[in-house]
């Protein structure tokens, strides 16, 4: 005798299993039509071979493995493809199911089967594949595809053959065993060969001492050493879990499978139907059905078709649906309630149950947890249930996963003892399903997260990129700048360090027209600066009153290019200027020292900048990690700002001086240097205008920009130039910008 | 008429809480018949008024609380209640006690917490702790034990049991007698073996102490009577009587006048059975698991020996039941039992923390 062992908690419900287990198996008549859905196991759905309108013979395969973890399909009887559609399913969610609609000849005529008379002589692989190809998926009730469970990659050393079948009522495995024990020995000497297992051992609960007699006969007769064990018969020791306790004394540890510790279980009707598809290449198109319930005229075990609409079978066993509130897929403890009985009975329907209302009652209705703590005394997996639910009506999550609710096996036993009739499982269920849900929720959270950080990190590499280029290219102008101003005359040196906006204050020097040319270079460039300033300060979201600063530092800054402009044409055509530029001379040294403190600043802004950039350039080739570019970045930005501000300043400062300046020379200056002084004034004035004033400024500079380049657009359009697409993109630019103007001024 | 879609177990057992209530209730007839043969009509008069007084208040509290009163009602919760409170009160007590009792412990105790299964607090014991505390005369004056009376120490008849519960309570001296507990409480020189001599408590009691001992008999069976009906487990009540006779052994100090009391004296004393097996199986207000329960049972042991012999107190299983229900939570989330696959108690706060 083995040894056996107990399992914790556990219940005794009434068995029920009188009313089928007296008659032997019986058969169903062919129903007209076969409903088979896609989905009969865990996994993939089977994909479809045929289509509407195909004729099939019995045991074709009308559908493929749709992958690793899939089974196969069959036609369980001959006929024609009615339909492929959604069918209401077999299914705890009552969803419809893709389903493949046979209508039935009525012929039951077989396809040809390859049968094998010496099947232990093949090699495993391709036994494995015999099975594979049967569709053969555990039905037992979990529905596993039957080969990928043979597949373990572990080392099996055990097989273990589960005929405990402790849900009341059912009793398919029962009469199976009864009827076809030699069989069943057969299967089970198959799926060990083909697991390499040395060890069989099949578990019968002894409230079926029949079954227990002729197993233990066939096993016998048929020399094997399969261990046949009887143990106590108790809810719910055929858990596959608990099964595994029962008969190794071992427990499967949290999150593994039973093949991590080298034991497969595999129920009795599995091993009968690996059986028959390796012998007699029979696919798995029938199984042994407990129909029971006392609405039901008729109780018993039949041997009915995959695909038989569950009306079909209940009305073959005298169903009155008047006496019948509900349909038990399954048995009465973790079966599932069909929503209408057109469903069809699939690979995994060990039992249709069909109680009269006095048999089960509608649940009365539930009353405050007491923490009687019976729950916790029936739970085969050592839980808290009383806790569980605690935390589930809560919702909390952490405390319910702390309290191994993922160990939980569904079996209804606590819910079956609650004083307070409490459905604890359907708390359970629908807590495991939001922890996944919310598990899932926070991988793709997780995921974006990366996703978004990485993008940040491939902008602000791209920007510092392009930052280092726009510096390099502002020194190198810089440079050239001074170059220049100290080959050329004194008054040089302060043009070349100065910035645009000075840039009317050296229209005297000697080489006039060249420092004019320079003046505009820079004051494009520093036009080209403050643009991308406002435009860096506009993607990074700053604030509206540094935005408008630096907007007002790009319209000042396009002011200067203009003026500068306006300069360089004007000195073409005064020729008198020599003596303003000797009177004016002394004028500008107070303002010269001012410049050059204030160049200074700017200088050593560009200094700090360029540490920075070289700092980043160093982080870049050293690949440190993406936070110290990050960080780099921001001093920049922020190095960039203050050299924004240090600017506006120096703008302001110098458009004031200007317009003293321009208020003592006046009397002194040519038609041109008015013009020049009077658009300098305007700058100076809009420096100092409120917002508003700005805005309209602003507007009104636009407007005229707009119409001149409108202008220019139909000149070029009349001409047919070849720049008209480039001067139409420059008008609606300005159009944009126009627009833009006038919504911040309203 | 459409199908019941309804989830997994479709079967249930025919256990109710009204039955396992009503089953309680009544394994504490045992004790309410000897209390009664020793004591007389005092504890029928306590269990009949604290029953009405009970019932109707939890009618008021479901009233107030919008819940349906009958549904509520029929779950034999407050009878149980009431039942407890009505034996642990001295017979012949005033009946403005009896209902003032009942108050705090269907009003205050259990629906001012949520009702039944929401009470942290052992409804009874808050009852009995707020009286003992507030009107320690009344509560400590038990009668004397029928077999006790002499010619100066008579039981009262029902008439004079009436008017000493809703009248002149000037006659209740007349008599009461110092209970077992008491008795060794105000020993402060005799030998035990002495005392056990001098005292008619002792000396005409069979092991413990005169009546207490076949009081604490018949609640031991009534307590027997629903571990059979599996209403609870042993752990709880078997850790407190060992934990409690463990004490008594070990500070019976060969019996000296400063003797704490034999093991047997201590667990047939007193409330010892009626908190055994009533009082700390109380479900809602204890710790859950198995070894929770031992916990709970073996500290509720421990104080009320401590109590019993350095307290103030001759009794102290209402102190030591409230004190434990406050810890109950936390001896909970220490003691969750291995679960299947896990070869170590699951990690505490690994997941909590976060």
């Amino acid at each position: 005798m083995r040894k056996i062992w107990d399992i914790p908690g556990g219940i005794h419900p009434p068995e029920n299993k009188r009313q089928s287990n007296a008659t032997p198996i019986a058969s169903v008549p062919l129903p007209e039509e076969l409903i088979l859905p896609l989905t009969q196991h865990i996994g993939t759905p089977a994909l479809s071979l045929v289509a509407v309108g195909d004729h099939v013979l019995k045991g074709q395969k009308i559908a493929e493995a749709g992958g690793a973890l899939s089974a196969a399909l069959h036609a369980p009887s001959s006929g024609v493809v009615k339909a492929i559609e959604d069918r209401p399913s077999n299914h705890p969610s009552g969803l419809d199911a893709a389903s493949i609609v046979i209508q039935c000849d009525g012929d039951d005529k077989w396809t040809q089967l390859t049968g094998c008379d010496n099947y232990l002589s093949l090699d495993p692989s391709e036994l494995l594949n015999k099975i594979h190809q049967a569709g053969i998926a555990g039905l037992g009730g979990a529905g596993f595809p039957t080969a990928v469970k043979l597949q373990a990659r572990q080392k099996i050393h055990t097989l273990i053959i589960n005929g405990t079948e402790c849900e009341p009522y059912i009793t398919a495995d029962d009469t199976l065993m009864r009827q076809h024990a030699p069989d069943i020995i057969r299967g089970s000497q198959l799926l060990a060969y083909i697991l390499g297992a040395t060890q069989i051992v099949i578990g019968i609960e002894d409230n079926k001492p029949e079954a227990i007699d002729t197993i233990r006969q066939a096993a016998q007769s048929a020399h094997s050493a399969i261990d046949v064990v009887d143990f106590p018969t108790k809810y719910p020791s055929g858990g596959e879990k608990q099964l595994i306790q029962i008969l190794t004394g071992k427990e499967v540890a949290s999150g593994n499978l039973p093949a991590d510790m080298g034991i497969v279980v595999q129920n009795v009707g599995t091993a009968f139907a690996a059986y028959r598809a390796a012998r007699f290449g029979e696919p798995l198109i029938q199984r042994v059905t407990t129909v029971v319930g006392e609405s039901l005229s008729r109780q018993g075990n039949v041997q009915a078709l995959i695909g038989t609409p569950i009306k079909h079978l209940l009305q073959a066993h005298g169903y009155q649906p008047s006496n019948n509130s509900r349909i038990i897929m399954g048995g009465p403890m973790m079966g599932f309630t069909l929503k209408c009985i057109e469903a069809p009975l699939i690979k995994t329907s060990n039992c249709v149950l069909a109680p009269s209302h006095s048999e089960m009652p509608p649940p009365s209705p539930a009353s405050p947890c007491i923490r009687c703590g019976l729950c916790a005394e029936a739970c085969p997996a050592s839980l808290l249930p009383q806790q569980l639910f605690w935390y589930a009506q809560a919702e909390n999550y952490p405390a319910l996963t702390q309290h191994n609710l993922f160990d939980c096996i569904e079996c209804g036993a606590c819910s079956y003892v609650c004083p307070s009739n409490l459905p604890l499982v359907q708390y359970y269920r629908a807590a495991k399903g939001d922890i996944k849900r919310q598990q899932q929720e926070k991988e793709k959270s997780d995921l974006s997260r990366q996703r978004f950080e990485f993008r940040k990190q491939r902008l602000a590499k791209a920007e510092a990129e392009k930052e280092a280029k726009r510096l390099a290219r502002k020194k190198a102008a810089e440079q050239a700048k001074l170059k220049l101003a100290n080959t050329g005359d004194p008054s040089a040196e302060n043009n070349a360090a100065s910035n645009s906006a000075e840039a009317t204050l050296k229209t005297h020097s000697s080489n006039e027209k060249d420092s004019r040319m320079r003046n505009l270079a820079s004051a494009q460039q520093r036009l080209q600066n403050a643009q991308n300033k406002l435009r860096t300060a506009e993607s990074h979201d700053e604030t509206e009153t540094r935005l408008s600063a630096l907007a007002a530092a790009v319209k000042q800054a396009e002011q200067k290019l203009r003026e500068a402009q306006a300069k360089v044409d004007a000195s073409e055509q005064a020729s008198d200027n020599e003596q303003q530029n000797a009177q004016q001379t002394p004028q500008q040294s107070p303002q010269q020292s001012q410049q050059q403190s204030q160049q200074r600043t700017v200088d050593s802004l560009k200094k700090r900048l360029k540490a920075a950039e070289q700092k980043l350039a160093e982080a870049r080739t050293n690949n440190e990690a993406s936070i110290n570019a990050l960080q780099l970045g921001t001093e920049k930005l922020s190095a960039k700002l203050k050299d924004a501000e240090s600017e506006l300043n120096h703008i302001v400062a110098s458009a004031k001086l200007n317009e003293e300046q321009t208020l003592e020379a006046a009397p002194q200056k040519n038609a041109a240097e008015l013009a020049i002084e009077k658009a300098q004034a305007k700058t100076g004035n809009l420096s100092a205008m409120s917002r508003g004033e700005k805005a309209l400024a602003q507007i009104a500079a636009l407007e005229s920009r707009l119409q001149k380049a409108r202008i220019k657009l139909d000149k070029a359009q009349h001409e047919q130039s070849d720049h008209v697409d480039a001067l139409r993109n420059g008008v609606e630019k300005l159009e944009q910008k126009l627009k833009q103007a006038r919504e911040q001024g309203s | 008429m459409p199908l019941l879609n309804l989830s997994s177990p479709h079967a249930h057992s025919s256990n109710s809480t009204a039955s396992v209530m009503l089953s309680v209730a009544l394994a504490t007839l045992p004790a309410a018949l000897v209390l009664s043969y020793f004591f007389g009509w005092g504890t029928l008069i306590n269990v009949v008024l604290s029953i009405s007084f009970c019932l109707s208040l939890e009618c008021f509290a479901l009233y107030l609380r919008k819940r349906p009163i009958l549904f509520y009602l029929k779950d034999n919760s407050a009878l149980v209640t009431a039942v407890l409170i009505a034996l642990s009160v001295p017979p012949y007590a005033p009946w403005w006690l009896l209902a003032i009792g009942c108050l705090f412990a269907i009003v205050i105790a259990k629906h001012l917490y949520g009702g039944l299964g929401y009470n942290p607090f052992n409804p009874a014991m808050v009852a009995y702790v707020v009286l003992i505390i507030s009107f320690p005369l009344p509560m400590s004056q038990w009668p004397v034990a029928q077999s006790l009376q002499d010619a100066n120490a008579q039981l009262p008849n029902f008439l004079d049991s009436l008017s000493l519960v809703f009248a002149s309570r000037e006659n209740i001296d007349a008599y009461t007698a110092a209970t077992p507990l008491d008795v060794f409480k105000q020993n402060s020189s005799a030998m035990v073996e002495e005392l056990y001599k001098n005292s008619a408590t002792f000396s005409q009691a069979k092991f413990a102490g005169v009546a207490w001992e076949w009081v604490n008999l018949a609640f031991l069976a009534g307590g027997l009577f629903l571990l059979y009906k599996k209403v609870f487990t042993w752990h709880a009540p078997l850790s407190m009587l060992a934990a409690l006779a463990l004490m008594s052994a070990l500070f019976y100090d060969g019996g000296s006048s400063s003797s704490g009391g034999s093991p047997l004296f201590h667990c047939f004393s007193g409330a010892s059975m009626f908190g055994a097996f009533f009082i700390i199986t109380d479900p809602v207000s204890s710790a859950t698991s198995r070894r929770g329960k031992i916990i709970f049972g073996a500290s509720i042991g421990l104080l009320v020996f401590v109590i019993r012999l350095w307290g103030n107190y001759p009794d102290a299983l209402a102190f030591s039941v409230l004190l434990l229900n406050f810890a109950a939570p936390f001896i909970d989330y220490y003691t969750q039992p291995r679960a299947y696959g896990h070869s170590k108690k699951p990690p505490i706060n690994s997941e909590n923390t976060k």
